[in-house]
């Protein structure tokens, strides 16, 4: 079936170059795909981004080293938490400061309601693009509530500006532990009425199965991460591997994609692997507020850090995979060079080499599947 | 593996072309030659006990003091769980590096990003066109001696002060506020006439 959509997809004449985006519902922000097609079958798609570019690692040299926190919510804005983390993780290394364990507990606990909220936008998105349009709201409406959460904990919705170089701005107020937990019985309930509305629904696993396979190799070659990474079949995540912050107190499993539905590394694992992981999520939430320590929820830091000269690389795991941030100082009060290496950037440059002989429909899946967010490709 | 262990390997195989590992201050690195980086990326990769197949970062930092651009790697190996720092030194004026594409794909699009924006050019590479900015953009905007043009195509990118515009408009208000006042009285007419002194008593 393979070779003859191939050979189908080979110069016949009657290719046509189509513009897909940089507005279009499916692309998940301003993204285009120039689309080499001969009817349905792509000869190729090219990914075009950097529609959204802002230079923020440029924005990064200007400002100060707390300055720039507000700015990183603004790669991610879907998953605002670890852009967070990252940076302060970064930072932390270059000043050699200890952040308080409270602090570690609010971070973890913050950031792995984020990672429920980002993967409802995906799962919910993907749904969408493949043409049910229902779990989107179901979606949308269990990440509304975790929004109010979050607004409880540090006044936003959406870019948190949360963490600080040292700790994290703000205590949990009063009664929001309860809060979360009620919201966490009401949730893992709602995970069931997902699968059963969504996951395991027959159109659905025909519909991804076996679709857009990305072979474990392929997937370390290209350098594919967190989720996307583990749908593949490899078994890494950073939290229960090389584990920052308070994760090595906690105790989660790592779910890994297994063909479910035909192939390791489809579309469909890709999906389900996130589906696995918010019930995880759910449970670190529970351990990290059931332990949370008393104490500091700040380290003592200068209000212009002047780290002496160095580098540091972070890596935390974020909602679309690891996140990399290489923070260069040269013993000023601004950082020297700011780098944010993001999984959706690498996620793009894999679209190119395995469209060829896809259907177009599949590109939808594709990218859905891969989670891309277009201001963390382009930043 | 430490990544002492790992360059000791390196150093055992490559001599000279590997310098030695910097001072541990955070995480150390190693500066290799940039005609011996394609043959050790290919040996780290493929040899048994190294492994390392994960590119994870690939970037670029200036140095116009040094008159440098250094194009930092960072490796892992999700097998081993260990990793390196390599940095390839390159002429600012004319910066070229060979490319690590055919080692790790995910070199790729890391590498264009590069030359998109601090102009380091990578032979080898298949498909190395800018990736972030426009194809006919001038400069490459994270070197540090990088000046805006003022504009693409008519869309300014910078911006003036928003207070000076500000200012304008209150001093326009201001003049507005100014002419369409009522004119003030006249003095003479607003003041009542003080009465007149009485007439000094004619003395006798």
């Amino acid at each position: 079936m393979s070779k003859l959509i191939l050979r189908r997809a080979g110069h016949t004449g009657e290719e046509m170059l189509l513009n897909f985006g940089p507005q279009h519902p499916s692309t998940h922000g301003v993204i285009n795909f120039i689309v080499d097609t001969d009817g349905e079958v792509m000869k190729k798609a090219i990914p075009d981004v950097g529609y959204l570019h802002r230079s923020i690692e440029k924005i990064g040299e200007v400002t100060g080293y707390p300055g720039f926190m507000p700015y990183t919510d603004r790669i991610d804005y879907v998953a605002a938490m670890f852009a967070n983390e990252g940076y302060a993780i970064a930072v932390e290394k270059l000043l050699k400061v200890e952040v308080p364990a409270r602090a570690q507990y609010l971070r973890a606990a913050s950031c792995e309601l984020c990672r429920i909220a980002s993967h409802l936008v995906s799962v919910g998105t993907m749904a969408t693009d493949i043409g049910a349009t229902t779990p989107l709201v179901h979606a949308l409406r269990e990440r509304e509530r975790i929004n109010d959460l979050i607004e409880a904990l540090c006044g936003a919705r959406l870019t948190y500006n949360y963490h600080r170089i040292g700790g994290v701005a703000f205590d949990m107020p009063t009664g929001w532990k309860d809060q979360v937990l009620a919201f966490l019985d009401h949730f893992e309930s709602m995970l069931t009425e997902f699968d059963r509305l969504i996951t395991y629904n027959e159109i659905y696993l025909k519909r991804l199965g076996s679709v857009a396979v990305i072979p474990r190799e392929l997937a370390i070659d290209y350098g594919l991460v967190g989720p996307n990474l583990r749908g593949s079949g490899v078994d890494w995540d950073l939290r229960r591997d090389a584990p920052y912050g308070a994760y090595k107190d906690f105790k989660f499993d790592v779910p890994v994609g297994k063909g479910l539905a035909g192939t390791v590394g489809d579309a469909f694992d890709r999906y389900h692997v996130r589906i696995l992981e918010m019930k995880q999520s759910s449970l670190i939430v529970r351990q990290a507020l059931e332990r949370m320590p008393e104490g500091e929820i700040m380290a003592k830091v200068q209000r212009k850090p002047k780290p002496e000269a160095g580098e540091a690389l972070s890596r935390v795991e974020s909602a679309r995979g690891e996140m990399a941030y290489y923070v260069v100082s040269d013993g000023t009060d601004k950082a020297y060079r700011v780098r944010a290496r993001t999984g959706s950037y690498l996620a793009m440059g894999i679209i190119e080499d395995i469209s060829p002989g896809m259907m177009i429909a599949d590109l939808v899946a594709l990218i859905a599947s891969l989670d891309v967010v277009a201001p963390e490709i382009d930043r | 593996m430490t990544p002492t262990e790992i360059h000791e390997r390196l150093k055992a195989k490559f001599g000279e072309a590997v310098g030695p590992l910097s001072e541990p201050k955070i995480d150390p690195f190693a500066v290799v030659k940039a005609d011996a980086l394609v043959e050790v990326c290919r040996f780290l990769k493929a040899t048994a006990g190294l492994e390392l197949d994960f590119c994870q970062d690939l970037t670029a930092v200036d140095w116009p003091k040094k008159n440098v651009i250094e194009v930092v790697y960072h490796l892992f190996s999700y097998k081993h769980r260990h990793g390196i720092v390599l940095k390839v030194e390159a002429d600012r004026a004319a910066p070229v590096v060979p490319s690590v594409e055919g080692v790790w794909k995910a070199a790729n699009w890391m590498e264009r990003e590069v030359y998109d924006l601090f102009g380091v050019s990578f032979t080898g590479h298949p498909d190395l066109r800018r990736v972030l900015l426009p194809d006919d953009w001038v400069g490459h905007p994270l070197r540090k001696d990088y000046q805006e043009a003022g504009g693409y195509h008519g869309i300014p990118n910078i911006r003036e002060n928003p207070l000076v515009e500000l200012r304008r408009l209150d001093e326009v208000k201001i003049a507005a506020a100014a002419r369409n006042r009522p004119p003030p009285p006249p003095p003479a007419a607003a003041a009542p006439p003080a009465p007149a002194a009485p007439p000094a008593a004619p003395k006798a």
